[in-house]
C-alpha cells in the first residue's frame, strides 16, 4: 500500500505562503533586488577595496581643484567633491541605510508587537488606556520627537548601552556610530505606534476563540497565552507590516540627513548622500542621481516584497 | 461504583453576568458531588447553564463580565474559589482538565500539536524538551492516533474531526488529571466517531481511574457513559438520579419530555417526532414561578406563582417540580420509551 503512495509533507502555512509568494513576479523581484542589495552592501566595500583601493573615505591626495568626476571606468559612478569614489560611498551609505531599515523595524516590532498583544488581551480598561496613550503620541509630529531624543540623548549623554553596541561594530570610542545607534533606536521608537495597533486588532479577533481558553485551560500563564499562543498566529500582518516599516524609516532617515539631522561625515547613508548631491545637481548630477535611485530601487523593492507577502498571507486563502 | 471519596463537591453556585440586559443568571443554585472514579452527566439544552457551571469550576469565568457571586467549589477538599489565579493556574491542566466541544477550534491552528502537547508536560510536569515530546508521543499512541512519531509534527488542520477531538483528549489526560470536563465532546462529530470517542473516553476513564463530568446536551450519550445525571434547566438543577433511575423513573416533567424526544427506532413511520414545545427561556428576564412553566405538559397555576420546591425521592433522586412525586409515580406505571430501550439493551 505505502509503495505507491508518495509521503505527503505535511503543508504548514509558510510553504503555502511561500508558493504564493513565488508566483507573485513584481513580489519576486523585489526578493531577488534586496538579496542582491544585501550581499552588494555586505561584500562590495572589501571586494572594492582589495581590487580599486577605494573607500567611502579615501581622498586623492593630488591638487587637482575639480574632484569630482562624471561615471567612467575607474569611478563606476563617478566621484564626489572631495574626490571620493561614488560607488564606494553609495555601498557604505547602503550599509547605513539598510541598517537603520533592518534595526529600527526590529525595535519598532519588539516594542509595538508586545504592547498591542497585551493591550488587546488584557482589554477593558488598561486597553482603552494603552491605546490612548499611542493616540496621543500619534499625534506628536515624529521629527519633532527624533529631534528631542537626538538632542536629549546625543553626544556626551549618549547611554552607555548604546555605546558599548557601538563599540562592538567600530572600535572603542567610535562617537559617530553610536550617535548612529542612537538614530536607530529613535526611529524604532517613533514606528512602533501602527504595528501595535496591527497587533491589537489581530489579537482582538483572536482572544475569543476558543483555543485560547483551551490554553487556559490547561494552566497557561497570561504572558504565556500572549507570546505562545496568540503573538504566532498574528505573523502574517505582523510581517507584512515590518516589511513596510522598513522603507519608512529608510525614508525618516534619508530627510533626517537631509535636513543635516541623521547620519553626520564621516559616515554616508543614502539620505546624506543625496543631500549632499542635490547642491551639486546642476554641474555634478551624478552625486545625486546614484544614490538617489540606489534608494529608489530598494524603497520600490522592499515595497514589491511587502505587497507581495500581504498577498501570500492574506487570511482568507489560509488553508484551515 | 467506587466510593474513595469526593473528588468534586459543588454547593448551591450562583454565577451571574452583567449584560447590557440586566443581569443574567447563568448558573443559580446548581449542587452536586462526584465521588472519584464516578462519572456524572449533566444534560440540558442551550443556554440552561451547563456550560458555565463547569467553566465556573475550573474558574474559567471572565471577570468583568461574569462572577461567582455565591457558592462553594471543593475540589479534592481544596477550596477553588479561594485560590490565588496562580495557584488554579497550577492545578488547570494538571489534576482537572478540560476538553471542548469543537476540536476545530480548540486547538491552535498556528502550532504543530508537538508544541501544543509538550507545553502542558513541560510546565506542570517540568519535563525537559526531549521527555515532553516522548510523552506526547506516546499519549497520541494511547489516544489511537496511528502513525504518531511521524502525525505529532503535524499541524491541527491535517487531521481529521474526530482526530483532533483524540489529540485534544491526549491534552487533556496527558498529566494524569483526577477530574476530567468533558464539555460536548461529541456535538461536532458525525455518530460513528462519536462512538468511537465515547468508548476512548470510557476505556481511559478506567485504565486511569479518573472521574469525568460529561456536559451533552444528548441523552443517548449519557445513557451509556455516567453512573449518575443531572438535568439542568435555566441556570438551575431541575433533576438528579443515577443514571438508570432518571431513564426508567423519572421526577421531573423536563425530563420526561427530553427522554420523550429521543427519536425511537421502533417509532411508526409517519407520525410525528415528539418535541418540546417552545424554546429556553431567556434567563435575562425569567418569569416568576417555574421557568419551565410555558413548556410543561401538566403546568398549573400554582406552577406559575411559586418557585418549585426542590423534593427528595430517594437517597440518590431529587427534583424541582410542584409534583415531583405525582411524575414519579407516574414514571414507574408509564415508563418513557428510551426507558423501554435501556432496559432491554442493558
Amino acid at each position: 500500500m505505502a509503495e505507491n503512495t508518495e509521503f505527503v509533507k505535511g503543508a504548514s502555512l509558510w510553504r503555502d505562503a511561500w508558493r504564493r509568494l513565488l508566483k507573485n513576479k513584481l513580489a519576486v523581484f523585489g526578493l531577488v533586488v534586496m538579496v542582491f542589495m544585501v550581499i552588494l552592501v555586505i561584500v562590495g566595500p572589501p571586494i572594492l577595496r582589495l581590487t580599486m583601493g577605494f573607500t567611502a573615505d579615501y581622498i586623492p591626495a593630488d591638487g587637482e581643484l575639480i574632484k569630482s568626476f562624471p561615471p567612467s571606468l575607474e569611478h563606476p559612478m563617478g566621484t564626489d567633491e572631495a574626490g571620493r569614489d561614488l560607488f564606494a560611498r553609495v555601498l557604505q551609505g547602503g550599509r547605513i541605510s539598510l541598517m537603520v531599515g533592518v534595526i529600527s523595524t526590529i525595535v519598532s516590532l519588539i516594542v509595538g508587537v508586545s504592547y498591542g498583544a497585551t493591550a488587546a488581551y488584557l482589554g477593558g480598561r488598561i486597553d482603552n488606556v494603552m491605546m490612548r496613550i499611542v493616540d496621543i503620541i500619534y499625534a506628536i509630529p515624529y521629527i519633532l520627537i527624533v529631534i528631542v531624543l537626538l538632542s536629549v540623548f546625543g553626544g556626551p549623554n549618549t547611554p552607555s548601552w548604546i555605546r558599548s553596541m557601538a563599540e562592538t561594530f567600530g572600535g572603542v570610542g567610535n562617537q559617530g556610530l553610536a550617535q548612529i545607534f542612537l538614530l536607530f533606536f529613535a526611529l524604532g521608537l517613533v514606528s512602533w505606534l501602527t504595528m501595535a495597533r496591527v497587533v491589537r486588532g489581530q489579537v482582538l479577533s483572536l482572544k475569543n476563540q476558543e483555543f485560547v481558553l483551551a490554553a487556559r485551560a490547561t494552566g497557561v500563564s497570561t504572558p504565556g497565552i500572549i507570546f505562545r499562543h496568540l503573538v504566532p498566529n498574528a505573523l502574517g500582518p505582523v510581517i507584512v507590516y515590518a516589511t513596510l516599516t522598513v522603507p519608512s524609516v529608510m525614508l525618516t532617515e534619508a530627510f533626517l540627513s537631509y535636513l543635516g539631522l541623521g547620519v553626520q561625515a564621516p559616515y554616508a547613508s543614502w539620505g546624506s548622500l543625496a543631500s549632499d548631491g542635490v547642491k551639486n545637481i546642476a554641474i555634478f548630477p551624478w552625486q545625486l542621481i546614484f544614490p538617489g535611485v540606489t534608494m529608489a530601487l530598494t524603497l520600490f523593492s522592499l515595497n514589491f516584497l511587502g505587497d507581495g507577502l500581504r498577498d501570500a498571507l492574506d487570511p482568507q486563502t489560509r488553508k484551515f | 461504583m467506587t466510593n474513595n471519596g469526593t473528588i468534586l463537591s459543588v454547593q448551591d453556585l450562583q454565577t451571574y453576568f452583567q449584560t447590557e440586559d440586566g443581569i443574567v443568571k447563568a448558573v443559580d443554585g446548581v449542587s452536586f458531588e462526584l465521588e472519584k472514579g464516578e462519572t456524572l452527566g449533566i444534560v440540558g439544552e442551550s443556554g440552561s447553564g451547563k456550560s458555565v457551571t463547569n467553566l465556573s469550576v475550573m474558574r474559567l469565568i471572565p471577570e468583568p463580565p461574569g462572577k461567582i457571586v455565591h457558592g462553594e467549589i471543593f475540589f479534592d477538599g481544596i477550596d477553588v474559589c479561594a485560590l490565588s489565579i496562580d495557584e488554579v493556574r497550577k492545578i488547570r491542566g494538571k489534576r482537572m482538565a478540560m476538553i471542548f466541544q469543537d476540536p476545530m477550534t480548540s486547538l491552535n491552528p498556528f502550532l504543530k500539536i508537538s508544541t501544543q502537547l509538550m507545553e502542558v508536560t513541560q510546565l506542570h510536569l517540568g519535563h525537559t524538551k526531549d521527555e515532553a515530546r516522548r510523552h506526547a508521543i506516546k499519549m497520541l499512541k494511547t489516544v489511537g492516533i496511528p502513525d504518531a512519531e511521524q502525525r505529532v509534527n503535524d499541524y491541527p488542520h491535517e487531521f481529521s474531526g474526530g482526530m483532533r477531538q483524540r489529540v485534544m483528549i491526549a491534552m487533556a489526560l496527558s498529566c494524569d488529571p483526577e477530574l476530567l470536563i468533558a464539555d460536548e465532546p461529541t456535538t461536532a462529530l458525525d455518530v460513528t466517531i462519536q462512538a468511537q470517542i465515547l468508548e476512548l473516553i470510557k476505556d481511559l476513564k478506567e485504565r486511569l481511574g479518573t472521574s469525568v463530568v460529561l456536559i451533552t446536551h444528548d441523552l443517548g450519550v449519557v445513557a451509556g457513559m455516567t453512573d449518575k445525571i443531572i438535568v439542568m434547566y435555566a441556570g438551575k438543577v431541575f433533576e438528579q438520579a443515577p443514571t438508570v433511575e432518571l431513564f426508567n423513573t423519572p421526577a421531573n416533567p423536563y425530563t420526561r419530555g427530553l427522554l420523550k424526544s429521543v427519536p425511537d427506532p421502533a417509532h411508526e413511520e409517519g407520525t410525528e417526532l415528539y418535541q418540546i414545545p417552545g424554546l429556553p427561556p431567556d434567563v435575562a428576564h425569567l418569569p416568576p414561578g417555574c421557568p419551565f412553566q410555558e413548556r410543561c405538559y401538566r403546568v398549573e397555576d400554582i406552577c406559575r406563582r411559586e418557585f418549585p420546591p426542590f423534593v427528595q425521592i430517594n437517597e440518590d433522586h431529587h427534583s424541582l417540580c410542584h409534583f415531583a412525586d405525582e411524575v414519579y409515580a407516574d414514571s414507574k406505571l408509564n415508563p418513557p420509551t428510551t426507558a423501554r430501550r435501556t432496559n432491554a439493551t442493558n
